[in-house]
């Protein structure tokens, strides 16, 4: 048994190491937070006389109620924008379903905060839209006024969340349900409605509980669309402006952190029971038919439309990067490189930081990640399950919450030269890591859980002992999906604001979105911002190609059989 | 090849939770026997293999492999072969490095694992297939791909995990008789696992046949069938009449009358120990199946057929007659 002893030594040490990186700069920061919420200013006492005063301040239940209107609006619209397409590919042979599938990546090339200053040029009042609209009918849409612009930008930003996770659900019912549903005398939409949508409605829920979780969190989109009077702006201008000792900021991100809890938890109260993944796979997915000439031409037209909106952004920023003035016009007076000259001279740094940022948080996810999906898979050690909880409950702590746990924890913690440690760039590394773990780890699950254990077993049996088998077998089967991983963390890092927009001390440190976010707040500096932007879109679609490739790989290096 | 070893497995018990899968196990497989363990799904056989190749722990008990116990010994310490039900080969690694493995493991010289890889895919008849990758062969060629990588490292002793389930029917019979070539070429004291009786029946020189975690009997597969030491073994090994006390024949308490179908045959009425009404008659080509209810039993008796015979209808009262030297008398 000596054998047995010494390999749950190193098991056990391992998640040792992970349970400490996780205690440190996960559970401290946003219990420091908790902590902070809920004891009297400058005293040590528990108390909730914080929250009392929330309440009595105008302005913060304001923005509470803001904020759920939001939130609550943008998935109400982003249903209505990934409802028709769900629907139009999974139940016709549809020639633009590929066009509709690009969709759902367009999110992670580009958040909504990127794209904000181009759209206010675009469709604000006196925007590309508008303008024309005015010369040509003499009205005006108010599609960016106030509220309504950060629902705006959101839902068209977020509906692919609720369009991805419908249409895999829906693409998962088996053929028999509704075969069976025929057989009865059902059919056309009140089949759809009755039988394909009620199975659909765990993912639909999934996407419509992220969506608003995300719109509720976003702290950079509304500032930079001037709208201050939401929750999560709030956390960050209290805690900027008048400093981090004021309890404010700290009750905010505790109601923040809330609102996050309580909607995952009513999505898995709804969800409970209905797990209804068919496991016997007759045919794959819903019957499709063809369709008529007619209805193919609403078809498109309804999906260039959508496909028009979720564009937006992106040729607004691209015109704005190269344009020399734009304002009260529908289009740039002028073209110039200009921006894109100054971006890749003097603000190199930004991208600089970026890359280095985060490559080193995307090795730190997929390493941690691995970890803890080989333990708990495939080990027997006692607590394996909390890594994975732990790890997951990054999920429910938003960006700005983190940057402001992180402060207040790592701020009185000195470095020898004086400095503290909150403001070493590092700080940053570890904020976005957490951040995006919960996203690797679901990857390295999914890549550990298609190998068979008895290819491990196989290897075992051979003379190769665990740690062997790890480095011969498990890595190499996992590296597609480890890899798919790293890049997709990666990515999504480079875009990073939340949290980062707290723990950023010195222009010398700051990443590329960061950059963004400063360069957008003036006129002067919005072509520059545009061109960044642009630089950051291109180097997360290059990602994502590259992700969805080494996936492609490693599907067909394993073979058919697995 | 080194000299072959014998297993003995003295008892184990072993449970997963509240779950008792093998219960007071005591099992001897002699050196160079090919051995099945052969039971219904959920019997525990492939957990009592599993326990030989260290992927399962007893509660008690030792496993003994050539008179040594293995129980300190990880999997990958024992020496023991094993071809898994699904044959587990690797897909990123071509036939020739998934036979290579455990030789490379073994940190043997490159010559050496060539040689011997050649060897082994040589033994198999795959020779010319050392460059594909696993996803590029046939089931049966993946077959012997995890055949060849097991008895590469030479192991003491190979086990084989239901390695013709995934075979089609037709390959079956040619596989099952190529497994036993080689087991007698190499002289390798094998274990197979199997639920189908046929399979261990024609390959195996003994069985040991297993129910709800515990080894019923072991025997050759004819001892089996002849002798059957308890009602289990008697009607999961081919089909069996049992019987109870009162239907002309008398029968010890706490004991039931068996026989086989086939060993029967229909008489006259009169005079007969044995009597009732044929319910169904089933023509199975080399013989005529008869039911004939026998008080509340259903007797099934097998006569062969002859063309031009005398065939009997439903609904004739008839006799079954037995020879005595073909009843047992096993323990209820």
């Amino acid at each position: 048994m000596a054998l047995a002893g010494t390999r749950s030594i190193g098991q056990a040490a391992l998640a040792l190491a992970i349970a400490l990186f996780l205690s440190v700069f996960l559970v401290m920061p946003v219990a420091t937070v908790i902590y902070v919420a809920f004891t009297e200013k400058g005293g040590g006492a528990l108390t909730l006389v914080n929250f009392q005063d929330f309440a009595r301040t105008d302005l913060f239940v304001r923005s509470f109620w803001n904020s759920i209107y939001v939130s609550a609006m943008t998935v109400v619209w982003a249903s209505a924008l990934a409802l028709p397409l769900a629907y139009l590919t999974t139940r016709f042979e549809f020639r633009g379903a590929m066009l509709v599938q690009t969709l759902g990546f367009l999110p992670l090339v580009m958040p909504p905060f990127v794209g904000a200053v181009a759209m206010q040029l675009l469709f604000g009042r006196n925007g590309s839209v508008n303008l024309l609209l005015d010369e040509w009918f003499d009205f005006k849409i108010g599609f960016m006024e106030g509220l309504n612009g950060v629902i705006f930008l959101q839902a068209i930003h977020y509906f692919p969340f609720i369009l991805v996770n419908l249409s895999a659900a829906l693409r998962n019912i088996d053929r028999s349900m509704e075969e069976a549903a025929q057989n009865l005398g059902s059919h056309g939409l009140r089949l759809f409605r009755r039988i394909a949508l009620p199975l659909a409605l765990p993912g639909y829920i999934a996407g419509a509980s992220l969506v608003f979780v995300k719109v509720f969190d976003d702290v950079a989109t509304p500032l930079l669309l001037n709208v201050k009077e939401m929750l999560a702006p709030q956390a960050y201008l209290r805690i900027t402006s008048i400093g981090i000792d004021d309890p404010m900021g700290y009750v905010i991100s505790v109601v923040l952190i809330g609102v996050a809890v309580a909607t995952m938890w009513a999505s898995a109260l709804v969800l409970k029971g209905k797990d209804y993944a068919t496991t016997q796979r007759g045919g794959g997915g819903l019957a499709r038919r063809k369709l008529k000439p007619r209805e193919s031409f609403l078809a498109y037209a309804v999906v260039i439309l959508i496909l028009a909106l979720v564009l937006a952004p992106h040729v607004g920023l691209l015109l704005l990067s190269f344009a020399t003035v734009w304002s009260f016009s529908p289009l740039p007076d002028g073209y110039t490189l200009a921006h894109y000259a100054r971006v890749l001279g003097d603000s190199s740094i930004y991208i600089k930081n970026t890359l280095l940022y985060s490559s080193l948080a995307a090795g730190i996810d997929v390493a941690i990640g691995g970890a803890i999906a080989y333990l708990v898979l495939r080990t027997k050690l006692p607590g394996r399950q909390w890594l994975d909880w732990a790890a997951s409950t990054a999920l429910a702590v938003p960006g700005v919450v983190l940057g402001i746990g992180y402060l207040r924890a790592f701020y009185g913690v000195k470095m020898p030269d004086g400095t503290p440690l909150a403001a070493l760039w590092i700080v940053i590394v570890l904020a976005i890591a957490i951040r995006r773990l919960p996203y690797a780890l679901r990857a390295a699950y999914a890549a550990l859980q298609q190998i068979s254990v008895s290819l491990e077993e196989a290897a075992e049996n051979l003379g190769a002992t665990k740690a062997r088998t790890v480095r011969r077998i498990v890595i190499p089967l996992m590296t597609g999906g480890l890899l798919a991983g790293f890049v997709t963390s990666f990515a999504t890092a480079a875009v990073e604001l939340s949290a980062v927009l707290m723990l950023v001390q010195s222009n010398s440190d700051a990443p590329l979105a960061y950059g963004l976010y400063v360069l957008m707040q003036t006129p002067a500096g919005r072509g520059a911002g545009a061109a960044l932007g642009v630089i950051a879109v291109v180097i997360v679609a290059i990602c994502m190609g590259l992700a969805q490739l080494a996936a492609d790989r490693s599907q067909r290096a394993r073979g058919l059989d697995i | 090849m080194s000299k072959a070893v014998g297993i003995e497995i003295a008892g184990v018990n072993l449970s997963y939770g509240a779950t008792h899968v093998l219960k007071d196990v005591d099992l001897a497989v002699r050196p160079g026997e090919f051995f099945a363990f052969l039971g219904p799904s959920g019997c525990g056989k492939t957990t009592l293999l599993r326990l030989i190749a260290g992927f399962a722990q007893a509660q008690t008990g030792q496993v003994l492999l050539d008179g040594r116990d293995v129980a300190p010994l990880p999997p990958w310490k024992r020496d023991v072969g094993m071809v898994f039900q699904s044959y587990a080969l690797w897909p990123h690694m071509t036939v020739a490095k998934n036979v290579a493995f455990g030789l490379e493991e073994r940190r043997l010289p490159r010559a050496e694992i060539d040689r011997r890889v050649a060897q082994a895919l040589d033994l198999v008849g795959l020779a010319d297939l050392a460059g594909r990758r696993p996803a590029q062969l046939s089931g049966g060629q993946q077959q012997r791909v995890a055949v060849a990588r097991t008895i590469a490292i030479e192991p003491k002793v190979l086990l084989l995990d239901e390695p013709l389930s995934n075979l089609d029917a037709k390959m079956r019979v040619g596989v099952r008789r190529e497994l036993r070539a080689l087991q007698q070429r190499l002289g390798l004291t094998t274990i197979f696992v199997t639920h189908d009786q046929e399979e261990a029946n024609t390959i195996c020189d003994r069985i040991a046949v297993m129910d709800a975690g515990t080894i019923r009997q072991v025997g050759t597969p004819m001892e089996l069938y002849e002798k059957p030491a308890n009602l289990f073994v008697a009607s999961f090994l081919g089909s069996a009449n049992i019987l109870g006390d009162g239907h002309g024949i008398s029968v010890p308490a706490g004991k039931r009358l068996v026989f086989r179908p086939q060993h029967a045959s229909l008489s006259p009425v009169d005079g007969a120990a044995l009597r009732g009404p044929v319910t169904h008659r089933e023509f199975l080509g080399a013989a005529v199946r008869y039911s004939v209810r026998v008080g509340d039993n259903e007797i099934l008796v097998e006569a062969p057929f002859q063309s031009g015979g005398e065939l009997r209808a439903v609904g004739d009262r008839v006799g079954v007659a037995l020879p005595p030297e073909r009843m047992l008398y096993l323990p209820a």
